[in-house]
């Protein structure tokens, strides 16, 4: 009886179709296959749920473990504000940048022969890239954007005056820069399958039936591609927003970024009756991020109930 | 025919210009600090692959930089035993959810999704009381770090093999297995799983690499990998330090690569 648990939204099967299914798919009952689900659920309480809950709870804590807004009234302050601001800007901006190029170049590789060299070898320097938004990334700008570094001078030859390379650990100039790094890459990887979903019948249907270029584009692989490009890019703001290894290592003085204060807060040692302040700002962190992933749920939403057949 | 045939020729074109300037733009810094490495020490200039030797040796560079060398080692491992418990822990799950209970695949995504609400310096926060536990029943050693590592890879790991299965039809495909008396275990591994090959593949590629070039927690939880040895080696050698991570860089694209090919062939075999 387990398909009548969970109402399948197939459409009707027709006569004769539920006996095999049932001897097929209906041997154990549902709370047998709830059992299938226990290691994952017990492994993400332990490693997900319960830190989850430290940072939200103690956000709410004052000094003494009691219940207070102290700590989330200790966000108000104009430094914090700023980080916040300039997080959110940075975020956007390489979100919305890597998720165009690295669209293009997801479509690009997507063209190419299955299990050509090309795929692989643009697929691996990404899965690395991606990733790698890390202290090598930053060490390697560091190099070639520093005293006499060979990138400087080659801008030198094109008439581009980089001067003393202090733009390079600005948040809104070198900072934007590095991340388009792991942020275009992330979109590849990311929006790789979306695009190889995109089957060659579906154009050559709309070639037969008159269809241009552009009307595939518009009417066929648009409307299909839409809501995972939307996604990718929600993801790739997160992705932004809550780097902290390649702002930690280019960026010396000061906290431009909320992660790096957080860090400041965590790793210095902690004020008297501010041990919860981090806790609070790693809060407003999530609050942030959880406003972006409930955008991306309600436009997957949207977009579902009109994909739907 | 000739109208597919313009077509094809116009996708290649674009590919190449689209792929050639992105891969142009990402090789440009490398190419730099690739430049830096192979200065020579001195005011003369000139160049000289001093730097790189000392790396390509390992004797010598354990000896020289133990703590990077013991970097390099915890990562590796940290990095294979990553991505073993993150696939025994999703495929199964996620593939047992589209088969049996659909009902849950919204829950199951919530949580897979909630490390991206999490971002991992709040997490380091977090994970400090359940690593003091981690610590105690199991010991300190650093493959630990593994644990959490998965928690990071989830999201990615997550869409890569939901993309996967959303575009099989599992449930037929497993009914037709059943019906030909396979048992799950063989359903998982025989049918879902090499239908699943490319979304397991970038799962596991993303995992590794993250893994690799993974520093928050660790550093604030104080262990030494590869990312943290290469940070701490930067305020004293720069060259060195940039040399590492070109060269973890380089071996992690090889690493990835190369899995690329193991994934082909065994779809050639079956």
């Amino acid at each position: 009886m387990a398909e009548l648990a969970s109402p399948a939204p197939s459409p009707d099967p027709g006569p004769g179709a539920g006996r095999p299914r049932r001897r097929a798919l209906g041997r154990l009952r549902p709370s047998g296959a709830l059992a299938g689900l226990v290691p994952f659920f017990v492994y993400t309480t332990i490693f997900l749920i319960i830190p989850t809950l430290v940072v939200v709870v103690g956000a709410f804590l004052g000094p003494d473990g009691r219940p207070s807004l102290g700590s989330l009234a200790a966000l108000g302050q104009p430094g914090f504000l700023k980080a916040l601001t300039q997080s959110i800007l940075l975020s956007a901006a390489t979100a919305i940048g890597g998720a165009v190029v690295g669209a293009l170049l997801a479509y690009a590789v997507s063209t190419a022969p299955k299990d050509g060299l090309l795929k692989r070898f643009v697929t691996s320097v990404c899965g690395v890239l991606a990733q790698f938004g890390g202290v090598a990334l930053a060490f390697a700008f560091m190099a070639s954007f520093g005293l006499g570094g060979l990138l400087v001078g080659w801008a030198k030859v094109v008439g581009l005056d980089l001067g003393s390379g202090i733009w390079l650990y600005q948040w809104d100039k070198g900072l934007m820069l590095v991340y388009l790094y792991f942020q275009i890459p992330l979109m590849l990887i990311v929006f790789l399958p979306a695009v190889e979903g995109l089957r060659p019948q579906w154009r050559e249907a709309s070639e037969t039936l008159g269809g241009t270029t552009w009307t595939y584009w518009r009417r066929v692989a648009g409307p299909i591609l839409m809501p995972p490009f939307v996604g990718a890019t929600l993801l790739l703001f997160t992705n932004a927003f809550s780097a902290y290894a390649t702002a930690a290592a280019l960026v010396s003085q000061g906290s431009p970024l909320v992660p790096l204060q957080i860090a400041s807060t965590f790793s210095s040692e902690v004020i008297l009756g501010q041990e919860n302040v981090g806790k609070a700002m790693a809060f407003s962190m999530v609050v942030v991020v959880a406003i972006v992933m409930a955008l991306y749920t309600w436009i997957d939403k949207r977009a579902s109930r009109w994909m739907q057949r | 025919m000739a109208q597919r045939a313009a077509l094809r020729r116009k996708q290649t074109t674009f590919r190449w210009v689209v792929v050639g300037l992105v891969m142009a733009f990402f090789a440009l810094p490398m190419v730099a600090a690739f430049e830096f490495t192979i200065r020579a020490r001195g005011a003369e200039g000139g160049y000289d692959a001093k730097t790189w030797q000392t790396l390509l040796d390992f004797g010598t560079l354990a000896e020289s930089y133990p703590d990077l060398a013991k970097g390099i080692v915890a990562s590796l491992l940290l990095a294979v035993v990553t991505v073993v418990i993150m696939l025994v822990l999703l495929v199964p799950t996620m593939t047992w959810v589209r088969l049996r209970l659909p009902g849950m695949s919204r829950l199951v995504e919530f949580i897979c999704l909630l490390p991206l609400t999490v971002p991992a310096i709040v997490l380091v926060v977090g994970l400090t009381p359940v690593y003091a536990w981690v610590i105690y029943l199991l010991s300190g050693a650093t493959v630990w770090l593994s644990f959490a590592y998965v928690i990071l890879v989830l999201p990615y790991a997550y869409r890569a093999l939901d993309a996967g299965l959303r575009a099989i039809d599992v449930k037929t495909l497993s009914e037709a297995a059943r019906s030909l008396g396979a048992s799950w275990f063989t359903v998982m591994w025989r049918v879902v799983l090499p239908n699943l090959r490319t979304a397991v593949l970038s799962a596991s590629f993303l995992s590794v690499a993250l893994v690799l070039g993974e520093f928050t927690i660790a550093n604030l939880f104080a262990y030494k990998n590869l990312q943290v040895a290469m940070y701490l080696l930067g305020k004293s050698d720069s060259k060195i330090s940039v040399a590492v991570g070109l060269a973890a860089l380089a071996f992690a694209f090889i690493i990835l690569f190369a899995m690329s090919f193991v994934g082909s062939r065994r779809e050639r075999k079956s």
